[in-house]
């Protein structure tokens, strides 16, 4: 079944490419619409966060066409569920992008999942936009990352955290490859800003862990040494909660020992009481309590389009905000849909963000962002204590990390490279997958 | 970057406002907690406004306490108009102002003129210093003992006199301890005598907990003299081995409420699988549906009645029970009943019927989590001996040991219990005997899933609600049952408490992640060992 479908679809590629090249195929057979790919979880356990981005982008959709569409023509959102299963969501962007000829594809929240659609991405030459923040060393030609790299959050949340006078460090994460690496990248970077090898603790915990007392009580203990004390959390979704709870009970207040979080946003707090957890930090390039005109209109259509007044908006949906309107823009200036114009009309692309900025696409494929830290609220929200002077253009490849150190990428020609090796002067670096 | 100069411009032009519109006054007044207090106003740095906070300290007034509490609460507001600084309390539309440092009311202001007093950790934590010598003479004892104690944690040597004034004036005991250990804190750090540097140590040693422990490494680490530096470090040791001792206390602790959990979410799995036999997978949705039962009730109850809150969990268990043995009853007599002796086609169909329940759920109350709050309660923590105990731990593993003795109960002395035992032990005599083996089947398999019902209103108070909550505890559940012995309910208790406790005894030295893997792998050569669990079944039936 599945070696027929992949052949017939490297055959309807062959044709494709022999008579009309990829793209006028795509156009031709969308007729007079344009078709956008929306590829979140709405089922399974990523539904809690990515359900929350298809509605978005439904929303940034359903206000293009009320503008009049691109090109001429309405856009038309073409919603999957990969069901929070990886291989799912590779056969479901392959639907996407084969079978429903979308110009371009809005999707994925884990790394896991963006690792597994890539090598579609690639194979049939289209385009993803991936909202989330991660752990980078990656760049590849056929992905734009509006997320945050680690440069762009959690190098700037140590250094605020620095500056405050803590000395010594816990490390917290889930089990995964996000946590792994942004921890590699700050343990190299704390270490290279003089922080001794006992003042840090890493420290990680299963995927919707819940039984929060040893570890709390570890920080608890790891902090009463007399220096001060922060937890850097990169705990992913679920298990959240039930850590801070645990953290408010055991009275650990943000004043002793701050915990600054990378996936916790107003999504996440909107299922805790944060009375407990006022103070408490998190290190994002958008919060909805950023006050100014652009984010104030973004929030009041976001409540108008899910007519519901208490639902939060995120950093995500920035990304995708942004990401979106980079496309369109990118469309529009290409004339054209096809993934190959568009992909090299996008580097150079400048939007406004939410923050009372302006974004723009880098030659990696990553974005210039603001670095935003804020505090926990009792009514849910952050308020921003601190704020990168300029915008910070997204790293793909650590400098703190050796073996990545000497790469970059630039998808612009010539060089047209994801993991360009400076010191080698070649194209393909270590921990390259092209 | 366009924006950035234009910022710049504003914020001088609006500090240069804030200076006309009140700082004036205050170049004229040096140091009356009145003018001082202005400066709040405005849109200020975070350095200016912790340049304030230390200037109101430094007036020793006493009424700036109420102005630096509001701010470190967040009730510190100005009005957008003239800058002027309010107390504004309660919430609500438009907010009741106060005076900042007289607390009388100014009148009342829409929401939308007022801006907050912004305020960082460093300012909060400036501000709880601040308070700490303004309250040390404050009438009410409670404050003064949070005076007390923050001053330990800050203490320097500059407050040595105002302690020992403090000291002098005070007649509770306890409060009176407290300060003398401020004292003894304040004395290490300055450049006193070493006699009074050793009795300090000697002081705080026998105070011997993590505070005290902080301050002396401290001390043993810091100081020029060799006798202090040997006394402290003396002192640090004892104090170490205490604490490990009441480490090993804590891990039973945790351990023990580690099992309660896993008791609550087994138990009712005990009764369906342990007893009847049947692999429920969907098990887990049942503690889920017991926690959204809970959700609901307190939504209700904020919506109707927000007095009884702290009776929401009382009044969420029943309904909580009745939600989950409902839908346990339509499972059973749906699809269950069909597939007896079946176990692999009973397993996929309560698959089946879990992930439908989930997205089922996810459908209706959305997603996302769900707050379900803590009554007062079952919040907060408190302290036995070096151990800190938190209230919602202790309240479930008392809650799971009620739960666990009425099951004994209802299965041991009641008619109900009895037909159940005689259907397991052998069904075709029971039918033989005139018991209605079908009835019974639903009753049991209701019975097990109301339970876990009851579960799921403890687990919301210490995990997530969301659609996945069940997902979570069906493999442990099974875990607990299958080595505590299939059929026993005192197999499970046992089970389940030495599983929580092997878990946290582990997970200090291998981390949570390899400790839960341990756990498995001792379960899987415990289980070759001993193929049916610690308690296993006897007699004739079993081979049945």
């Amino acid at each position: 079944m599945r070696s027929g479908f992949h052949g017939f679809c490297s055959a309807a590629a062959l044709v494709a490419a022999l008579s009309t090249g990829g793209a006028a195929l795509a156009q031709d057979a969308s007729g007079d619409t344009i078709k956008v790919g929306i590829l979140h979880s709405l089922s399974g356990t990523m539904a809690i966060s990515e359900t929350t981005l298809k509605d978005a982008m439904l929303m940034l959709i359903d206000e293009q066409n009320k503008k009049g569409g691109l090109l001429g023509k309405k856009l038309e959102p073409v919603v999957v569920d990969p069901a929070s299963d990886w291989p799912l969501f590779a056969e479901k962007a392959r639907e996407l992008i084969s079978q429903q000829k979308v110009a371009a594809t809005f999707g994925c929240w884990t790394s896991v999942s963006r690792k597994s659609v890539l090598p579609v991405f690639k194979e049939l030459n289209s385009i993803l936009f991936y909202p989330v923040q991660y752990e980078g060393e990656e760049s590849e030609r056929n992905v734009f990352y509006t997320g945050a790299a680690p440069n762009q959050q959690a190098i700037p949340a140590v250094d605020y955290l620095m500056n405050e006078g803590v000395e010594r460090w816990v490390l917290e994460g889930t089990d995964y490859v996000y946590p792994r690496t942004t921890n590699k990248i700050l343990e190299a970077y704390l270490k290279a800003k003089g922080v001794a090898a006992e003042d840090i603790k890493v420290n990680y915990t299963p995927f919707g862990f819940s039984d929060w007392q040893t570890e709390v009580s570890a920080i608890k203990e790891f902090g009463a040494g007399g220096k001060k004390t922060a937890v850097v959390s990169t705990v992913n979704g679920d298990a959240n909660v039930p850590f801070y709870k645990e953290l408010a009970n055991q009275g650990i207040s943000a004043e002793d020992t701050p915990v600054v979080a990378f996936s916790v946003g107003e999504e996440e707090l909107a299922g805790i009481d944060t009375k407990p957890l006022v103070g408490h930090l998190a290190a994002w390039n958008y919060f909805q309590s950023v006050d100014n005109p652009a984010n104030a209109e973004f929030i009041a259509k976001w409540k108008a389009f899910t007519k519901n007044d208490k639902r939060v908006t995120n950093d995500p949906m920035e990304a995708h905000y942004i990401g979106f309107n980079m496309w369109v823009k990118a469309v529009e200036a290409a004339g054209t849909t096809d993934p190959d114009k568009v992909i090299d009309a996008m580097v150079g692309v400048s939007v406004p963000n939410l923050t009372g900025g302006y974004s723009s696409m880098g030659a990696n494929h990553h974005i210039t962002k603001p670095v935003l830290i804020g505090e926990i609220q009792d009514d849910g929200q952050f308020e921003v204590v601190y704020e990168t002077p300029g915008l910070v253009l997204g790293d793909e490849w650590s400098d703190y990390l050796p073996e990545s150190k000497p790469l970059i990428a630039d998808w612009r020609a010539p060089m047209s490279c994801g993991n360009f090796n400076t010191e080698t002067g070649k194209c393909g670096g270590a921990g390259a997958s092209n | 970057m366009l924006t950035l100069p234009c910022r710049l411009l504003t914020l001088a032009f609006l500090a240069l406002l804030a200076c006309l519109g009140s700082g004036a006054a205050a170049f004229a007044q040096a140091g009356d907690p009145a003018q001082i207090v202005q400066k709040f106003g405005g849109k200020t740095s975070f350095e200016a406004t912790e340049a304030t906070v230390k200037e109101l300290a430094a007036t020793g007034d006493p009424a700036v306490a109420r102005a630096l509490n509001a701010l470190a609460e967040g009730q510190l507001y100005y009005r957008k108009s003239d800058n002027r600084v309010f107390i504004a309390s309660g919430g609500g539309d438009p907010l009741t102002l106060l005076d900042p440092l007289s607390g009388d009311p100014a009148g009342e202001e829409p929401s939308g003129n007022l801006a907050k007093v912004k305020i960082k950790n460093s300012i909060r934590r400036t501000v709880s210093d601040a308070l700490g010598s303004l309250t040390l003479a404050s009438p009410d004892p409670a404050k003064r003992l949070a005076a007390a104690n923050t001053l330990f944690a800050g203490a320097t040597p500059e407050q040595i006199e105002t302690l020992d004034a403090a000291i002098a004036g005070e007649q509770l005991p306890d409060i009176r301890a407290r300060l003398e250990q401020a004292r003894a804190a304040a004395v290490l750090k300055s450049d006193r005598p070493e006699a009074e540097k050793l009795a300090a140590i000697e002081l705080l040693g026998s105070r011997g907990d993590r505070e005290a422990l902080v301050v002396l490494t401290a001390a043993s680490a810091g100081s020029a003299e060799a006798a202090v530096k040997a006394a402290a470090a003396k002192a640090a040791g004892a104090i170490e081995e205490t604490i490990a001792f009441w480490a090993y206390a804590q891990n039973v602790w945790y351990g023990l409420s580690l099992g309660s959990v896993l008791l609550l979410a087994a138990i009712g799995l005990a009764i369906t699988f342990g007893v009847m036999g049947v692999i429920n997978m969907a098990h887990g949705e049942m503690v889920m549906l017991g926690a959204y039962t809970t959700f609901a009730v307190q939504e209700t109850i904020r919506a109707e009645a927000p007095s009884l809150f702290a009776w929401s969990l009382a009044i969420a268990l029943p309904l909580a029970f009745l939600v989950s043995a409902f839908v346990g009853l339509v499972i059973e007599r749906g699809i269950i009943r069909f597939l007896y002796g079946r176990p692999l086609e009973t397993l996929l169909a309560t698959f089946g019927v879990s992930l439908i329940l989930q997205q089922g759920v996810r459908t209706i109350f959305g997603p996302t989590n769900r707050q379900v709050g803590n009554p007062d309660w079952m919040s907060g923590a408190f302290e036995v001996g070096l151990m800190s105990v938190t209230w919602n731990r202790l309240w479930i593993i008392v809650f799971a040991l009620i739960v666990f003795a009425a099951l004994l109960l209802v299965l041991g002395r009641t008619s109900l219990g009895l037909q159940m035992r005689a259907v397991t032990q052998n069904r075709r005599m029971a039918s033989a005997m005139g018991i209605r083996t079908p009835w019974i089947d639903a009753m049991t398999f209701a019975l097990g899933s109301g339970i876990a019902g009851v579960a799921g209103v403890a687990l919301s108070q210490i995990d997530n609600v969301s659609p996945n909550l069940g997902q979570g505890y069906i493999i442990d559940s099974f875990m607990v049952v299958v080595f505590g012995g299939v059929g026993n309910l005192w197999g499970t208790l046992v089970g389940a408490m030495s599983l929580g406790i092997l878990n946290k005894f582990l997970e200090p030295f291998a981390g949570a992640v390899l400790g839960k893997i341990v756990v498995l792998v001792l379960l899987i050569l415990f289980i070759q060992k001993r193929p049916r669990g610690l308690f296993a079944q006897k007699g004739r039936f079993v081979e049945a």
